[in-house]
């Protein structure tokens, strides 16, 4: 995947660009905003990761020209301001997606891939597959290995996220976020509850498990085969 | 400035002089109206008597010719105080009478205002100004009746001069009671100004006078002490929300601290370099979420969220948030129910109003277990309209809280002694008080025999 990443904190900046690389990306990073504009206007980027706070052009701005030229290309916005109305003018400035500083990389790598995945056209299929198991996004039908299983709306919507980003590393916030609308704090981790009840009607009785926890990261739903 | 210089430049005294200038116009309007209508009176009241006089002495002219004429008009012209008389030729030469009037005043017959001379005092006598009527009668002669016309200027003085008295005193009075009421205001705003400027310069337990007159000074420095009021429980607030900050942060600092440290001194393989740097980023995610539960607090108190509210049903978000937490209820033995009939729309930080209840329904969890073992504890989320107000409340079958400690669980950082060894940073309370708060209305703590009940109220108009 090819990222920008606009980023002022030198440091920080480096740090993105060797942990991208690691994951399997390549960034490219500028320091202020018209250098981070003008490149996201020319280069061919998958995803922009922007900073809020940025010298010359603040990343609001940045974003809102971007989508005034009719450019599309995914934004994540990052940003030391976390609170609920700073998400909702980030959001609404054209950014797809916000993260609070300080982060965790894997937090800011799951939503960089969700973000990629989200252009892509596959999610708008109406059957999920993942190995043995099918979700239908229309008649809310979810059969493994030929054998219906019943689930409650909210395991439903749970499961189609999960199938929806199969594959990919999907984190506690994106799934209260994605599945309940809320982008507060929890306190306690009931999402892994919701999950290991979801694991236990579509995992359980089958042989082979698809629902994966992957440890300090967050949930990934794959066919282990594959 | 000098102190007239500062009265005159009071609001009052600004009030009372516009008040004086209107009133003495008025009062002015009135006197002249009625000196008016007084001299008009007179006048007609002369015009009468010279009317009736001249109606008698025709009369008796026609009765006994010009000889009974002139010894009429001889004899009345002698009274004294009479009034006018001379009856002429009519070539003009003056047969009998009392006065000497110009030539060409007795050529044209009716009424008019000329100046005389009374011809007895000769020709030291003043002239004065008199109304007069002519009358020819036959014969060729000529009657003039008239009147002085004294009494009008008696009486014009007899007005004018007390007029200019009242003019002059209503002035007086004016200006005095105006210089009375500013000095009078002055005082009590200089008073009030003294006052602001001692408590801005530090003693903030200072209060402005009250002096139970419930006046319009009595009603500002009652708000103004209000206002007083929370600005000094906001900087107590302040002081103990930084002190516990100090206390709070720096302890997980320290934790933190220590467990890079051990792992320094200690960790000889690779497990226990992880193991220290997972406990260290867990650390630290503990101190954001507390920075970031403080920043809610302090924006919800500041009142900035009122731009992103939004109209919402609150019994959607009762339900969905009881959905959120209903599986970690069970897993901890707890049965919980929702009665929420919807919808309850709001208008509110939806985002805001979920953190709270989420809050609440998580210590719900964490401490609603029930005493008494055996007794399946159940946690009731509960949304209703009550008036004008919507209410979310959370109900458990826990220990509750003791009466006296509920106030206090409320502030930030407050943990009671029961609850140390649950994690959390004591904040939840307080950011769903202050999220009521913000929503206008309030977060009351109450037993729920056995149980402790906490009610959001938000006002239904909020926002």
């Amino acid at each position: 995947m090819r990222l920008l990443v606009v980023e002022d904190d030198r440091e920080a900046a480096e740090y993105l660009r060797k942990a991208l690389r690691e994951a399997g990306h390549v960034a490219e990073v500028v320091h202020e905003g018209e250098a981070g504009l003008a490149l996201a206007i020319d280069g061919e980027f998958d995803v922009l990761v922007v900073d809020r706070m940025l010298p010359k052009r603040d990343g609001l701005s940045l974003v809102a020209e971007l989508r005034g030229r009719g450019i599309a290309t995914p934004v994540l916005i990052l940003s030391a301001l976390g609170q609920v109305d700073d998400r909702v003018t980030g959001l609404r400035a054209g950014g797809d997606d916000y993260l609070a500083k300080p982060y965790s990389f894997s937090e800011l790598l799951a939503r960089i891939e969700a973000l990629a995945r989200r252009a892509t056209p596959q999610a708008a299929d109406t059957v999920y597959h993942v190995g043995d198991l099918e979700l239908d996004r229309l008649s809310h039908r979810v059969v493994r290995a030929g054998e219906e299983i019943p689930l409650q709306p909210r395991e439903f919507r749970l499961l189609e996220y999960l199938m929806r980003h199969a594959g990919q590393v999907v984190t506690r916030t994106m799934l209260l976020e994605n599945v309940w609308d809320y982008h507060f704090d929890p306190q306690t981790n009931v999402i892994d509850v919701h999950v290991s009840r979801l694991r236990a009607k579509i995992d359980k009785s089958f042989g082979k498990p698809l629902l994966h926890t992957v440890r300090g990261a967050g949930y990934m739903i794959r066919d282990g085969t594959r | 400035m000098t102190a007239l210089g500062k009265l005159v430049r009071t609001t009052a005294f600004k009030i009372v002089a516009v008040y004086l200038l209107v009133f003495a116009l008025f009062a002015a309007a009135v006197i002249v109206y009625l000196a008016r209508h007084t001299q008009q009176l007179v006048v007609a009241q002369i015009t009468e008597t010279v009317e009736a006089e001249i109606r008698g002495l025709e009369e008796q002219y026609r009765v006994g010719g010009i000889n009974r004429l002139v010894s009429v008009v001889e004899t009345r012209a002698a009274q004294p105080g009479s009034n006018l008389y001379l009856v002429t030729t009519f070539a003009g030469a003056a047969i009998v009478g009392n006065v000497d009037v110009p030539t060409g005043a007795l050529d044209k017959p009716g009424w008019s205002e000329i100046s005389y001379r009374r011809s007895e005092e000769g020709d030291a006598a003043r002239e004065s100004r008199a109304i007069v009527r002519v009358l020819l009668v036959s014969g060729g002669f000529r009657l003039l009746v008239g009147r002085d016309f004294e009494e009008r200027e008696r009486l014009r003085q007899i007005l004018a001069q007390p007029a200019r008295w009242a003019v002059v005193l209503l002035v007086v009075m004016g200006v005095a009671g105006g210089v009375f009421v500013a000095r009078r205001v002055l005082k009590r705003i200089e008073a009030m100004t003294a006052t602001s400027e001692r408590i801005m310069t530090g003693d903030l337990g200072g209060r402005l006078a009250v002096d139970g007159t419930g006046d319009e000074f009595d009603r500002l420095a009652s708000s103004l002490n209000a206002m007083l009021e929370r600005i000094e429980g906001l900087m107590a607030g302040l002081k103990h929300v930084s002190d516990n900050i100090a206390h709070d942060l720096k302890t997980p600092l320290t934790r933190l601290r220590n467990h890079a440290e051990e792992a320094l001194r200690k960790a000889k393989s690779e497990a226990e370099y992880r193991a220290a740097l997972e406990a260290t980023i867990e650390e630290s995610d503990g101190l954001i979420r507390t920075f970031d539960a403080l920043l809610m607090i302090a924006r919800a108190e500041a009142g900035e969220t009122r731009a992103n509210m939004t109209d919402f049903d609150a019994a959607e978000v009762a339900k969905s948030v009881a959905e959120l937490y209903e599986p970690l209820a069970e897993e901890k033995g707890l049965r919980l129910v929702v009665k929420a009939d919807g919808p309850l729309p709001v208008h509110a930080s939806r985002e805001l109003i979920g953190q709270a209840l989420a809050n609440l329904v998580d210590n719900a969890i964490k401490h609603g277990a029930p005493a008494a073992s055996g007794a399946t504890g159940e946690i009731e989320v509960a949304a209703r309209r009550d008036g004008e107000r919507t209410l979310l409340m959370v109900s458990d079958r826990g220990p509750g809280i003791a009466e006296r400690d509920r106030a206090r669980v409320i502030e930030r950082f407050v943990r009671l002694e029961s609850s140390r060894s649950q994690p959390g940073a004591g904040l939840g309370l307080s950011l769903a008080a202050a999220v009521a708060r913000l929503h206008g209305g309030e977060l009351r703590l109450e037993d729920h025999a056995p149980g402790l009940r906490v009610t959001l109220a938000l006002s239904a108009r909020a926002g």
